[in-house]
């Protein structure tokens, strides 16, 4: 029983390591540990306009964390989320610069969702040629996965500089600011959009709901945990792999367009700001569990969203949210997996003969 | 060096792979040790070499009780193995890999190495080049190869695994040539592990046969054969003539099929088999018998011949839109030429030729995309055609191939399930799962992981998660690590199916398991089917020599 609730709450213990280590860190350089993380909290919720910047951070994390709970469920190294991200930002920005902006009449309740729709479309389909790669070509989807990446990256850049240059001249920062009506209602003066976060937390729920309890889920269960049994068993592992990449694709695209959509207003160079391989890291840090992919990823755009106000208050360089979260990971790649920990070890003669 | 084993044990959760074995070895004697698949000689070997531990019992060394904690220090005090693959690393040059065994020295001392090589195989009549790559040399160099390093390290005893397995004739004289100068003029101690009974009886002095992880005794040769035999594999059963299935339809049927697996090609198997129909597979593990099976269920492809299932080709759905993926270059091959066409015809506007060429590319990718996206959610595979239509495969490998770690019985209850819908009736699955475990007496509730389960218990829930009816039952060792209670519990289950009409092939190492359950035997011998035997009119003596490749 003990035993089950050590599992439960397990993932607490490398944040925890890493938080003490950074704390020492700070007490080596001089800083008062506690004005540090008080100045990060301050930066992530001290206020409504920090707590409203780190909920707009959170949204493409969340979104691309749950894509990401299909694909590893389904046993599937998908490091092409970054790529299908931009894919996906560039899918709403095709929609807002090519149909919104020479259209001025048609209304943003139909240009919002034809958006996302097209940001979806676009995700599904880059995650799909990963997944055809990886099923038709026997290219491994993390090799796929980083190769699309920089293929979308190079592809934004074409855009910004070529096509979708703003007149006055090509820079690499960006496109000229969407029409409003193609981007997300937003709150206030901030860059967060309630519609987002409602749309993240209802696939959040969805996806959590179709891994437990629908049939399809428990194919891509049995399909991540033996390919070979499953084949047998009757499950079109084929199938299933596109299925679940295209699933993971069509959310992240839709992280994509939120990106553009709300937390910019125009296509910019790095669109994706590396939330698609932060969001691989919350996923793994919380062992494929939904809740804790939330709440972890609700973490890491705090401690983001706090790193630059850390700066300005206790003149630590806002590299340190960067270090946390490098000693994270580390701590995570450690620690994170409490039944490998836990287990008895083998003698090497013994490990001989299990290979067997 | 005198070799005592006392009272040998190893037990693997609840199998006694070994049970209380004693053997004395003498010096200057080549011994065989002979037993079916699964009889214990390799857990045997593994433990005199050092390999893995006894449970219990003691091996004496010149009278001093000794225990290895690894090959290495086995070897150290003179007991060598020479794997049936032999351990060596094929990319490195023979001599690199010959001197790997002196890890105590400093330097790489590659010309005194070549000459040991060169001088041990000049004393035994072995040809190797010292500076070719190994993974260039025939299986029998490299065994040569492994010989020397043995015997250069001092080992005093040798053990053989299936030594002449996929080395040529001469090799193999060349071999037991050796065999017998180091046991006769150098007193060193050889023991041919060795399901060929014709070798054994060539090469050895003394035979010591185990069956079933126990001794079943040791016989000076000359011994004749039947005698080996009847030790090997149990006394002669009287059995009754079992009724033939003449009246059935035909279930399978294959003509002059041939398969090519990784490492085994069957060739021209054509074989019927009606319905309630057993056939009984027997042989060496990987003669054929699993390729055959895989075939049937449309794991396999057939390279030639025909495979029915009634009277119909095992063969997968290929999709409707398999065009749409085809229609990609068709696109853009004309969107070129109307570049072409447009470019020569001086008359350009819009587009250049380059941007044309690049939108047309982008479209045919999209093109092909999308085909294929659909033609993988359409297809269906061989063996998923091969499920439908009423077969249904059991793999030999439990947590490999048949069942899923981490997933519950239930779980797998609900996958193996025919029908599915797409919430899952959790409640109804584990009612079934109820039924079934108790049905199949599995040890386990419905919320039990399967790699929770003993390994006996994993193989009867490999059988309850099979489906009624079927057509066809395609069975890889079925009743492996049961006890003769399930055993015979699994067979009337089996035997309940046959009358149902549902045809079953399997595989199994057990010669009495064969003849008692069958109607017709096939016997594989490295990739070649025998002629089909009635169970009836066979006897053990007669598949022995048919597994070890003897004609009768």
């Amino acid at each position: 029983m003990t035993d089950q609730i050590i599992r439960r709450i397990w993932p607490i213990a490398p944040i925890s390591l890493a938080l003490a280590l950074i704390t020492l860190l700070m007490i080596v350089v001089g800083a008062n540990p506690l004005t540090v993380y008080q100045a990060l909290f301050d930066g992530s919720f001290g206020g409504r306009e920090q707590s409203l910047s780190t909920l707009a951070f959170w949204v493409p994390l969340l979104l691309c964390s749950t894509g990401l709970l299909v694909t590893f469920t389904a046993g599937l190294w998908n490091i092409g989320v970054e790529g299908q991200m931009i894919a996906g930002s560039l899918g709403a920005s095709a929609v807002a610069l090519m149909v919104a902006k020479p259209n001025p009449s048609i209304p943003g309740w139909v240009i919002l969702p034809l958006a996302i729709v097209v940001a979806m479309l676009s995700g599904a389909l880059w995650a799909a040629l990963a997944a055809i790669l990886k099923t038709r070509g026997r290219i491994h989807e993390i090799f796929g996965g980083v190769a699309l990446n920089n293929l979308a990256a190079i592809a934004t850049i074409y855009l910004i500089s070529g096509p979708w240059q703003p007149p006055e001249g090509g820079s690499l920062r960006g496109t000229v600011p969407f029409p409003t009506q193609a981007l997300f209602p937003l709150m206030g003066t901030s860059r967060f959009s309630p519609l987002s976060l409602i749309l993240a937390l209802v696939a959040l729920v969805l996806v959590a709901l179709a891994l437990r309890g629908t049939f399809w889920g428990l194919k891509l269960k049995a399909q991540g945990k033996n390919l070979r049994s499953a084949f047998l068993l009757g499950v079109p592992s084929e199938r299933e792999a596109i299925n679940a990449m295209m699933v993971c694709g069509a959310l992240a695209g839709l992280a994509g367009a939120v990106r553009v959509l709300s937390w910019f207003d125009s296509l910019r160079q790095s669109i994706s700001g590396g939330i698609g391989f932060l969001a691989i890291l919350v996923v793994l840090l919380a062992g494929t569990r939904p809740l804790w992919t939330l709440l972890i990823g609700l973490f890491f755009s705090a401690l983001l969203n706090g790193g630059t106000f850390v700066h300005s208050r206790v003149q630590l360089h806002s590299s340190l949210s960067g270090l946390i979260q490098g000693t994270l990971v580390l701590f995570v790649l450690l620690l994170g997996d409490y039944t490998r920990i836990f287990r008895r070890k083998k003698t090497v003669m013994e490990a001989i003969s299990d290979h067997e | 060096m005198r070799v005592e084993l006392q009272d040998i044990q190893k037990i693997f959760d609840q199998v006694r792979a070994n049970d209380g074995i004693s053997l004395v070895l003498e010096p200057g004697r080549i011994y065989g040790l002979l037993g079916e698949n699964g009889a214990g000689k390799s857990t045997l070997m593994k433990i005199l070499s050092g390999y893995q531990q006894p449970t219990n019992g003691t091996i004496r060394l010149d009278g001093q009780d000794t225990s290895f904690s690894s090959p290495s220090d086995a070897l150290c005090r003179g007991i060598g193995m020479l794997y049936q693959d032999p351990l060596d690393f094929p990319a490195l040059p023979a001599v690199e890999n010959y001197q790997l065994a002196y890890q105590d020295n400093l330097l790489l001392d590659l010309k005194s190495g070549a000459e040991h090589l060169r001088a041990y195989g000049q004393r035994f009549g072995f040809a190797i080049d010292p500076h070719a790559y190994i993974d260039t040399l025939t299986l029998g160099e490299r065994q040569q190869a492994e010989l020397i390093r043995l015997l250069s390290l001092g080992a005093e005893v040798l053990i053989l695994d299936e030594p002449t397995t996929g080395i040529s004739a001469e090799q193999k004289e060349v071999l037991f040539n050796t065999m017998r100068h180091l046991a006769h003029d150098e007193q060193k101690i050889i023991i041919l592990v060795s399901h060929k009974l014709e070798e054994v009886q060539q090469l050895c002095d003394e035979v010591v046969v185990l069956r079933q992880g126990k001794l079943m005794g040791t016989r000076s040769m000359p011994s004749p054969t039947s005698e080996l035999v009847r030790l090997m594999f149990g006394g002669e059963i009287a059995r009754a003539q079992k009724q033939l299935f003449e009246s059935g339809r035909c279930v399978l049927k294959m003509e002059h099929v041939t398969v090519r697996s990784e490492d085994l090609t069957i060739q021209d198997i054509s074989l019927t088999i009606r319905e309630g129909e057993v056939l009984g597979l027997a042989g060496l593990e990987g003669s054929g018998q699993q390729v055959l099976l895989q075939a049937c269920a449309g794991l396999l492809p057939s390279s030639a011949g025909k495979i029915l299932l009634d009277d119909a080709t095992v063969k997968g759905k290929h999709s409707g839109f398999y065009w749409i993926a085809r229609l990609a270059p068709g696109v853009f091959a004309i969107v070129i030429v109307w570049l072409l066409i447009r470019l020569f015809g001086g008359h350009i506007a819009g587009l250049d030729f380059a941007g044309g060429a690049a939108i047309s590319l982008l479209i045919s990718g999209l093109i092909w995309l999308i085909g294929t996206i659909l033609v993988a959610w359409t297809d269906q595979s061989p063996y998923h055609a091969f499920q439908q239509r009423g077969g249904a495969y059991v793999p030999a490998g439990r947590l490999e191939e048949g069942l899923i770690p981490g997933l519950t019985i239930s779980e797998h209850m609900a996958l193996a399930a025919p029908t599915h819908t797409f919430v899952v009736d959790w409640e109804q699955i584990r009612s079934q799962t109820v039924d079934r475990i108790q049905r199949y007496n599995i040890v386990g509730q419905p919320e039990t992981l399967v790699d929770g389960l003993s390994g006996g218990n994993q193989q009867r829930a490999m059988i309850a998660f099979l489906n009624q009816p079927l057509r066809l039952l395609l069975l890889e060792h079925p009743t492996r690590g049961l006890d003769v209670t399930s055993t015979n519990w699994i067979w009337e289950l089996f035997q309940e199916r046959r009358r149902e009409g549902t045809a079953i092939i399997f595989t199994s190492a057990d010669l009495d398991e064969l003849l008692e359950q069958s109607d017709r035997i096939a016997v594989f011998s490295g990739g070649v089917m025998s002629r089909i035997l009635n169970a009836g009119e066979t006897s053990v003596d007669e598949l022995g020599h048919l597994i070890g490749g003897q004609e009768l």
